[in-house]
């Protein structure tokens, strides 16, 4: 147990006993997996239509969007290459589903029908068609498991889109709430702000949006803040997640960074606050 | 243990271990899974009570790795909890088998608080600590439904003449 803990050298069993116990999570899974497919199947051909209709407009809107987004991503790098830094806007993205299995209930953790077999990596991100969802904590050949943003041993380097305010979003362990500790009393923070991330820990691409400030609560006693976020991707509610691989991970693959990913994942991330 | 000729419905006692894993993941209506008893840790104490011969520390320990697996935890801390309760059971069977149901059940609800507290500390340990009482619900309804599921799976054993 305490290999598991601090060494990764039992990860090789766990991926071979995750694919001994797929099996019997493919199976729980089927139910809700069968439904789905014939919700899809004996749909009417009404509703196909209107959902065709609907999802070719909607297609239409994002690539106007797209359209804009294209002129100003190479106006972007443009700029960016006057200023000698390197950022990569896009990134290598799959769609996963979320297995109907239930892990632990009091952590957040949550089954991907995905594995190291679609080349899967830890600390891989997650995000939703709304914002960030977590990271791939474990993956085996067929499987993965992944922590949500809400766990509470999760830690997401996030900054302010208003001003640029960097911190740290912890898990509270409520699925509609994040909490931001480390900010002191005069931070430029208020209810409304956006959170991106940062992009600081190396784990999550930057600019992805987390979660919204719901509450901020200013004590004079208190030397910092108290900040409440809810996170924007629907962490209880899609079935379907997307994983990016992001820039940074051949930087993780790396044999320096891999003394830093040896830590819990959550662990690894405050580190993300030390830089300026 | 299939070498030896007098033990038979090995498939019955497997099966019902995998009913039981599976029934620890199958998902359930929030809220509810708060009160979800450790099903295969019941299925477990069954057959270690009733053949503690054929079911010992060893497969208790296996099935705990697979619960681990299945539900994404520490490797080995079920492993451990369930090893450590079959053990109990099997060295008081003797006693155990003479009480009326109703007395085993609060037996039960010790052993299982007992594994429950096993994974607590380790939980613990590991800086993941469960601040809530609600933690130990699901000991509770598994103790209540250990009747349930004794009457059932001796059943079961009858039927398939497993020894």
């Amino acid at each position: 147990m305490t290999l598991d803990q601090r060494q990764q050298h039992l990860d090789s069993l766990r991926s071979a006993l995750s694919v001994v116990v797929y099996p019997i999570q493919w199976l729980v899974d089927l139910p809700a997996a069968s439904q789905d497919w014939f919700q899809e199947t004996l749909s009417s051909r009404r509703t196909l239509q209107e959902e065709n209709a609907r999802l070719r407009t909607e297609q239409l809107i994002l690539k106007a969007e797209l359209q804009k987004l294209e002129a100003l991503e190479s106006e972007n790098l443009r700029l960016r290459e006057l200023l000698d830094s390197s950022f990569k806007v896009r990134e290598r993205v799959l769609i996963a589903e979320i297995m109907a299995v239930d892990l632990d209930p009091y952590r957040h953790q949550i089954l991907l029908n995905k594995g190291s077999s679609d080349d899967l990596y830890t600390g891989q991100p997650l995000v939703d068609a709304n914002g960030v969802m977590g990271q791939v904590i474990q993956a085996g050949p067929f499987s993965a498991t992944a922590m949500l943003i809400t766990d509470p041993a999760h830690a997401v380097p996030v900054q302010v889109n208003r001003n640029g305010l960097r911190s740290i979003a912890l898990g509270t362990g409520s699925l509609t709430s994040l909490s931001l500790p480390y900010l002191p009393n005069n931070a430029d923070i208020e209810t409304g702000d956006l959170l991106i991330t940062s992009g600081l820990g190396g784990r999550f691409p930057p600019g992805y949006p987390v979660a919204e400030v719901e509450t901020v609560i200013r004590d004079p006693g208190e030397s910092f803040a108290q900040v409440f976020a809810r996170p924007l991707a629907e962490l209880n509610r899609s079935r379907e997640v997307l994983l990016v691989w992001s820039q940074g991970q051949a930087r993780i693959d790396s044999p320096e960074e891999e003394t830093a990913g040896d830590e819990d994942p959550a662990a690894a991330e405050p580190s993300g606050e030390a830089a300026p | 243990m299939s070498t030896l000729v007098r033990h038979q419905g090995g498939g019955v006692i497997l099966l019902s271990l995998l009913i039981g894993l599976i029934l620890g993941i199958v998902p359930l209506p929030a809220g509810l899974e708060l009160y979800r008893p450790d099903w295969a840790l019941l299925v477990l104490l069954y057959w270690s009570l009733a053949l503690p011969q054929r079911i010992g520390v060893g497969i208790a320990w296996l099935t705990g790795l697979f619960q681990d697996v299945l539900t994404a935890t520490l490797l080995g801390q079920h492993a451990l909890a369930y090893a450590v309760a079959t053990y109990l059971i099997i060295t008081l069977h003797q006693r155990l088998r003479l009480h009326p149901l109703w007395q085993q059940s609060l037996s039960i609800l010790v052993l299982l608080m007992l594994a429950q507290l096993i994974i607590f500390w380790i939980n613990g340990i590991i800086g993941r600590p469960i601040q809530s009482w609600l933690y130990w619900l699901p000991s509770v309804v598994g103790a209540l439904l250990w009747p349930a599921v004794f009457v059932l799976l001796r059943g079961l054993r009858r039927a398939f003449r497993v020894s």
